[in-house]
């Protein structure tokens, strides 16, 4: 079978600045995939241009076997690659049940004139969609918050509120942007079996970008690595550790002399 | 709000306003004409509230869409001559459409620019915007020019202003409440999670600015055929204000607060002119439109998320 995501010498220039060159990225249905790299390296460079936020200055980038460069960041959503923010965004004024419920249009039969004319079929549908998205919650235990405002759930609801909002849109690929950033050492080991959980439980791939090395080793089954928008790696994690250019990378100088082999 | 019933509660509203109607001719003139005039701002400021409160795209524009709206219905009734009830309802509602219809068009052009623009830019197109109607308006001879254009036909009354007032305020909350109207929610509060959230953000601002006119078109041909006159200096960038106003105060995307912050500021202005005819207050009368300036600021400063906004919990 094809691979999902296919990333062929994609690459992106901001003026003489080439933040990511010539990325060859492949995951895989059901894959578990590590993307790091030192700060400033396009990690989240490399996401933007997976969701469209920014077209590659050349190369391509195929999901599910086709094209997705020139398409808008809503279409690829629809499409099926759904993803969450370094820094949380969530739709701060809306309830937490309203958030996922916003992400369900993807899915409406009815349009605008259906919400106008409210028939049968619109409170039917209206009905599914509340029962989907409050069986969504339950499975992340946010249900009790759900006419909360998301924006007073705590710091780690909140990251688990914007991932659930990203299944929401039913993606078959999900991408991660620092799921652990700013997280404490008992949140970290939460959102590990989470990842797990999710991978498990909706049979999808996952892209995840992380800083924290310890929680990308033990959960992804390759790392790519990005060093200066450059992959210097790809492989398991055992692997990918004694690589000495990516231990250059990390730690700079020390590795110089066994550099090139 | 509770819109389950929400049809219900419509047809409620315009079979009430029907009942009404029939008795109208037993309010004092001068009333019904300030409540002529409330359920024109009322229709206005709901509409707006789509525009400005809903979706987040400050618009400075919508007294331009009022007149399209306006002088379209205008144009289209002086056609004809003195018709039988019957006819004369037929004949204003296919105007009071086609001036929708007409503002409509502009919500579109205008709101193609706000793919690009927002906030403060998107303020100054719509301002402009605003300002080019009123201009044309001017110099366009078939409607009147800077004379302007005298409307031969009464035919608003209490049923067509409160029924549409009515019907405005059903759409946009059925509209905004609804799975595929949350959208517009998610555009103000986060375009950029919206958009990687599958929704077409583009759509749902032109969307916005589509329905928002056509409403306020609406309210433009209910005003001419109340006012039976129009001139182009009516629909200025200071009526437009007024409408943000009321948006503001009434807290944005409070639909609840936004209608009454519509009727309230409508009957500000009468209420101080009132008060000149007694005799120790004349002078409020003579100085109501500072008073009516101050009391605004007064409001801004102590009710900044809007005078009837009470959800929001300190946080």
């Amino acid at each position: 079978m094809s691979n999902l995501l296919q990333l062929d010498k994609a690459t992106i220039r901001f003026g003489g600045l080439t933040a990511v060159s010539e990325l060859d990225l492949q995951i895989g249905r059901n894959e578990l995939v590590g993307l790091i790299g030192p700060n400033g390296a396009g990690k989240t460079t490399a996401f933007n241009l997976i969701t469209g936020v920014y077209q590659p200055t050349s190369g391509g980038i195929a999901f599910d076997g086709k094209s997705i460069v020139g398409s808008k960041p809503y279409l690829i959503t629809a499409r099926g690659i759904a993803r969450t923010f370094q820094n949380i965004r969530l739709f701060p004024s809306l309830n937490v049940f309203d958030n996922v419920r916003a992400v369900f249009h993807l899915h409406l039969h009815g349009d605008i004139r259906h919400a106008l004319w409210r028939g049968k079929g619109y409170h039917a549908e209206e009905k599914s969609i509340a029962d989907r998205v409050m069986e969504l919650l339950e499975i992340f235990q946010l249900g009790k918050f759900r006419d909360e405002p998301a924006k007073s759930l705590s710091y780690g609801d909140q990251r688990r509120l914007e991932i659930v909002r990203a299944l929401a849109a039913k993606p078959k690929l999900l991408l991660l942007d620092e799921p652990a950033a700013g997280m404490n050492a008992t949140e970290k080991v939460e959102l590990t079996r989470l990842i797990r959980f999710i991978r498990e439980k909706f049979q999808i791939s996952i892209l995840l970008v992380e800083h924290d090395m310890h929680l990308v080793m033990e959960i992804c089954e390759r790392l790519a690595v990005l060093d200066y928008g450059i992959k210097i790696a790809d492989g398991p994690p055992a692997e990918v550790r004694k690589n000495p250019k990516v231990i250059a990378a990390y730690l700079g100088e020390e590795t110089k002399n066994e550099d090139g082999g | 709000m509770n819109v389950r019933h929400a049809k219900t509660c419509l047809l409620g509203a315009l079979a009430l306003c029907l009942v009404i109607s029939c008795f109208a001719d037993r309010i004092n003139g001068y009333w019904l004409n300030n409540l002529y005039d409330i359920g024109i701002s009322i229709i206005l400021a709901v509409s707006l509230n789509l525009i400005n409160g809903y979706t987040g795209q400050f618009s400075l524009g919508h007294a331009g869409f009022m007149a399209v709206g306006g002088y379209t219905a205008a144009v289209i009734t002086n056609e004809f001559g003195a018709l039988n009830f019957l006819a004369a309802n037929g004949v204003f509602v296919v105007a009071l459409f086609a001036g929708g219809l007409a503002a409509a068009v502009a919500g579109l052009l205008v709101g193609i620019p706000t793919l690009r623009l927002r906030g403060d830019y998107l303020a100054i197109v719509t301002l402009g915007f605003g300002e080019i109607i009123r201009v044309v308006l001017q110099n366009v001879q078939y409607v009147g020019g800077a004379r302007g254009l005298s409307v031969q036909h009464g035919w608003t009354n209490f049923f067509w202003v409160f029924g549409l007032a009515a019907v405005t305020i059903y759409v946009i909350a059925a509209l905004v409440n609804s799975t595929y109207g949350r959208g517009f929610i998610a555009v103000r509060d986060d375009e950029v999670a919206a958009e990687a959230m599958g929704i077409n953000t583009t759509k749902y601002k032109v969307s916005a600015f589509v329905v928002g006119a056509f409403f306020a078109g609406i309210a433009g041909g209910l005003y001419a055929h109340s006012k039976q006159f129009l001139t182009p200096s009516g629909f200025g960038f200071m009526q437009s204000i007024t409408f943000v106003v009321m948006v503001i105060l009434g807290g944005m995307g409070n639909m609840i607060g936004v209608i009454i912050a519509a009727i309230l500021l409508t009957l500000l202005p009468e209420g101080l002119r009132m008060l000149s005819g007694v005799n120790h207050l004349g002078w409020i009368g003579e100085t109501r439109m500072i008073i009516y300036s101050l009391l605004l600021i007064v409001l801004m400063l102590t009710r900044p998320q809007g005078l009837f906004s009470f959800k929001k919990r300190s946080h």
